[in-house]
C-alpha cells in the first residue's frame, strides 16, 4: 500500500467516527428542542378517505365536510393547533392499513379521523387500538369496527358518527313490511365486503322475524359484473322487494340489469346508495335508509345545507354530514382533554353527553363507542333523492 | 323449463364472450408456448377504448369496436416486442414471469389519474334495449348482437389461419419455429401477427363485454381472465376449436352453478374445472395425447 493509500484510508476512517459519533449525539442534542415546543401545543389528525376508486363520492364528500369543520374552528381546539394531514385508501383494505400505519408511525397522528367504509375501517380500528390512537371513523356502520366479540370485544379508543347496521337492517325490513306492504324480498350481496355481508343479514333477520319471506339470499364477488344468472333467478321468485345493499357503483350495475331482466320488484338498500353517481334512471322508486336527509326541515339541518352550498356549491350528502359532525366531536373532545394525548382524548369523547349535532340533535356515545341517533328513509323519485321519513331510534 | 333456457341463454352470451378472449390465449400459446397473463389486460384495455369510442367521442358501435380492436392489435404487438422476444430463448418461465409483470404493468399504468383512473365508471347503453321472446324464453338484443359478432370473427379467423398465406406460415411457426425459419418463413414478423389478431379478438370482446354488463375499471380483465384461460385449458391450449368449446362450455358453468347451486360457490367451481382437468385431462376435451413435444 502506497503512502497515499493509507492516507486514503485514514481519511476515511476519520470521516466514519466522525459521522458515528455524530449520529450517537444527535438524538440527545437535537431531538428535544425539535419536539418540545411542536409536542406543546399542536394535535395531529391523520384523514383516510377513499379519493379514487370505487366510491370516490364517499371521499370526495367527506373531505369537504371534515376541512369544513377544520376551517370553522380555524384549525384551533382550545389552545391546540390542528395538524392534519390526508391520505387516499382507493377503498382497498390493504390500503388502508398501508396509509394508517404511515400516519401513526410517519405522521405521528393523535387521532385518525376516517376508514370511511367498513372493510377499511375495521382493519384500521385494530391498529389504532394497538398502537392506542383515537379513531372516529364518520360513516363505518358495520357493528365490528367498535366491537368485535371474537377479537377482544370493545376497541376502547374507536368511535363513530353514525348509527350500525342491526338498526339500519330492522329499520329496511320493517318498511318493506309495513309502509310497502311486502311479503317476499330476494336480497344479493357482496360476500367478501363486511357492511355489505351485514347488512343484508340483519335485513334478511329482521324481515323474516317480521313474518316476510326471503325467497333468494344470493351472493357475488366485488370483481362481478355479470348478475344475469342470479337475477334470472330472483325473477323466478317475482319478490316485493330486491335489496341491494352495497355502494352505488355495483347497485347502479345490478339495478340495470335487473330492470333490463324485467325484474319489477321494488329496490331498496342502505346508506351505501348516498351519492351523486348513483344511476337515478335505474333505481327510480327504490328506497334506502341513510343518515340524514338535507330535506330534514329542522332549522340546524336547514342552516348547514346553507352553509355548505356556499362554500362548494352542492347539496351536502350524508357523507359530508358525517365527516363534518365527527371532526366537530374531535375538536370537541380536544378542546375538553385540554391535551394531545390519546388516551386523555378517547375518556373525553367517551363522556360526551348531548353535544348537538346536523344530523341528530344530540350526540352521546354507548358503551360501544356508537352514538344513538335517527335515521333517515329517502326515495329515489323523478331522477332525484326525496325525504320520505325519520325514524327515532 | 323456460327458467333453464332463459339460463341457458345467459350463458351463451357470457360463453361467447370467453371465446373471443380465449382465443387469444391459445393462439399465443400455440405458437409461441407462452400462457400471455397479460391477455386478460388487453382485454380491460380494449373495453375502455370502445366505452371512450362510443360514449365520449360518439362514434358509432361498430366504429368503436373497430378502433379499440385496432389498438389493442398495436398494443399487443409493442408488448410481444418489448417484454417477449428478447426471452424468446431464455427458459420459459422467464418469458411468464414477464408476462406476470406486463399484466400489472397494464393494471396499475392504467389505474394512474392521467390515464384511466381507478375509478369505475358506468358505461351508458350503446344501443337501446329491446327483448325478443322466443317461446316465453327473454332474448335481449344484446345477446344476439355478441353471438352474431363472435360468429363473424370466428369465421374470418378461421379464413385466414386455413385459407391464407398468413395464416398457412402461423401453423408451420406453431409447429416448428426452426424448420419454418429454413423454409424462408420470417419467424418474428409471423409471431406478432397472431399477437395483434389474439388482442384484436380481445379487445373487440372487452367492448362487448361492457355492452352487457355496463362498467368499466382497471382491474375488469382479471376474473374474465382467469375465467377464459381455464376455458382454453379445458378445450386444449393452443387449439383453436377447443379454445371456443371450452369458452361456451365455462359460460354455461358459470351460469348454471349461480343458478341452480349457489352463488356463492360460482367462481369456486369454475375453478376447480381447471384442477380438475389438469389433473385428469391435462390435453384438454380436443386435444392428442402423444409425447410431450420438446
Amino acid at each position: 500500500m502506497s503512502m497515499k493509500g493509507k492516507l486514503a484510508v485514514l481519511v476515511v476512517l476519520a470521516m466514519l467516527v466522525a459521522v458515528l459519533s455524530g449520529c450517537a449525539q444527535k438524538p440527545a442534542a437535537e431531538q428535544k428542542p425539535e419536539q418540545k415546543p411542536a409536542e406543546e401545543n399542536v394535535v395531529r389528525i391523520g384523514f383516510i378517505w377513499p379519493l379514487t376508486g370505487d366510491v370516490k363520492t364517499f371521499g370526495e364528500s367527506s373531505k369537504n365536510g371534515s376541512l369544513l369543520a377544520l376551517e370553522e374552528a380555524n384549525y384551533k381546539a382550545g389552545k391546540w393547533t390542528i395538524k392534519y394531514e390526508i391520505q387516499d385508501d382507493r377503498n382497498d383494505a390493504t390500503e388502508a392499513v398501508n396509509v394508517a400505519t404511515k400516519l401513526i408511525s410517519d405522521f405521528k397522528a393523535n387521532v385518525i379521523v376516517g376508514g370511511l367504509t367498513s372493510k377499511c375501517a375495521i382493519p384500521i380500528s385494530e391498529l389504532c387500538e394497538q398502537n392506542k390512537v383515537v379513531m372516529m371513523s364518520n360513516t363505518a356502520t358495520n357493528p365490528k369496527v367498535t366491537f368485535d366479540p371474537e377479537r377482544g370485544g370493545r376497541k376502547t379508543y374507536v368511535f363513530r358518527a353514525c348509527f350500525i347496521d342491526d338498526w339500519q337492517g330492522e329499520v329496511g325490513a320493517k318498511f318493506a313490511l309495513q309502509n310497502l306492504k311486502a311479503k317476499t324480498a330476494a336480497v344479493l350481496y357482496d360476500q367478501g365486503n363486511d357492511y355489505v355481508k351485514g347488512l343484508a343479514t340483519f335485513f334478511k333477520q329482521a324481515f323474516e322475524a317480521g313474518g316476510g319471506k326471503i325467497v333468494a339470499f344470493e351472493a357475488y364477488t366485488e370483481k362481478d359484473t355479470d348478475f344475469s344468472a342470479v337475477l334470472t333467478k330472483i325473477k323466478k321468485e317475482n319478490p316485493d322487494v330486491l335489496y341491494l345493499p352495497d355502494y352505488y357503483n355495483k347497485v347502479s350495475l345490478i339495478a340495470k340489469q335487473a330492470r333490463d331482466k324485467g325484474i319489477k320488484a321494488v329496490f331498496m338498500g342502505g346508506d351505501g346508495w348516498d351519492s351523486s353517481e348513483l344511476d337515478f334512471a335505474a333505481c327510480e322508486g327504490g328506497y334506502f335508509t341513510n343518515h340524514y336527509s338535507p330535506e330534514d326541515p329542522r332549522p340546524e339541518v336547514q342552516e348547514w345545507v346553507k352553509k355548505y352550498q356556499a362554500k362548494y356549491g352542492s347539496v351536502p350528502d350524508a357523507l359530508a354530514t358525517l365527516a363534518y359532525e365527527g371532526t366537530r366531536l374531535v375538536l370537541k373532545a380536544i378542546e375538553i382533554a385540554d391535551s394531545n394525548d390519546s388516551t386523555k382524548i378517547r375518556d373525553a369523547l367517551q363522556n360526551m353527553k348531548g353535544v348537538p349535532g346536523v344530523s341528530t340533535p344530540s350526540f352521546s356515545f354507548d358503551d360501544h363507542g356508537n352514538p344513538v341517533k335517527p335515521l333517515a328513509i329517502l326515495q329515489i323519485k323523478d331522477g332525484k333523492q326525496k325525504f320520505i321519513a325519520i325514524v327515532q331510534r | 323449463m323456460i327458467y333453464f333456457f332463459e339460463q341457458f341463454v345467459n350463458g351463451i352470451q357470457l360463453g361467447f364472450v370467453y371465446a373471443l378472449i380465449a382465443l387469444g390465449y391459445t393462439m399465443v400459446y400455440g405458437i409461441i408456448r407462452l400462457i400471455n397473463f397479460a391477455h386478460g389486460d388487453v382485454f380491460m384495455v380494449g373495453a375502455y377504448l370502445g366505452f371512450f369510442g362510443f360514449a365520449r367521442w360518439h362514434l358509432p358501435y361498430p366504429v368503436a369496436i373497430l378502433v379499440s380492436m385496432v389498438a389493442c392489435a398495436a398494443l399487443g404487438v409493442t408488448i410481444e416486442r418489448v417484454a417477449y422476444r428478447p426471452l424468446r430463448y431464455a427458459p420459459r418461465i422467464a418469458a411468464l414471469i414477464s408476462a406476470i409483470g406486463v399484466s400489472f404493468f397494464l393494471e396499475y399504468f392504467c389505474s394512474l389519474k392521467f390515464v384511466f383512473t381507478p375509478n369505475y365508471q358506468v358505461v351508458p347503453r350503446a344501443l337501446p334495449l329491446k327483448n325478443y321472446s322466443l317461446g316465453g324464453v327473454n332474448i335481449p338484443n344484446v345477446t344476439i348482437i355478441i353471438v352474431v359478432v363472435v360468429l363473424a370473427m370466428l369465421a374470418l379467423l378461421q379464413y385466414i389461419i386455413y385459407h391464407t398465406r398468413i395464416g398457412k406460415a402461423m401453423r408451420a411457426v406453431s409447429f416448428d419455429h426452426d424448420a419454418a425459419r429454413l423454409m424462408g418463413i420470417n419467424v418474428d414478423r409471423t409471431i406478432s401477427i397472431t399477437f395483434a389478431i389474439g388482442s384484436a379478438l380481445a379487445a373487440a370482446g372487452g367492448v362487448l363485454y361492457i355492452t352487457a354488463y355496463p362498467q368499466v375499471f382497471p382491474f375488469m380483465g382479471i376474473l374474465p381472465g382467469l375465467k377464459a384461460f381455464t376455458a382454453a385449458v379445458l378445450g386444449g391450449i393452443g387449439i383453436v376449436p377447443g379454445a371456443v368449446l371450452g369458452a361456451l362450455i365455462m359460460g354455461q358453468v358459470d351460469v348454471m352453478s349461480a343458478a341452480y347451486i349457489s352463488s356463492q360457490l360460482r367462481d369456486a367451481i369454475a375453478f376447480s374445472i381447471l384442477i380438475l382437468v389438469l389433473l385428469v385431462r391435462p390435453t384438454g376435451l380436443l386435444g392428442k395425447r402423444g409425447p410431450e413435444k420438446v
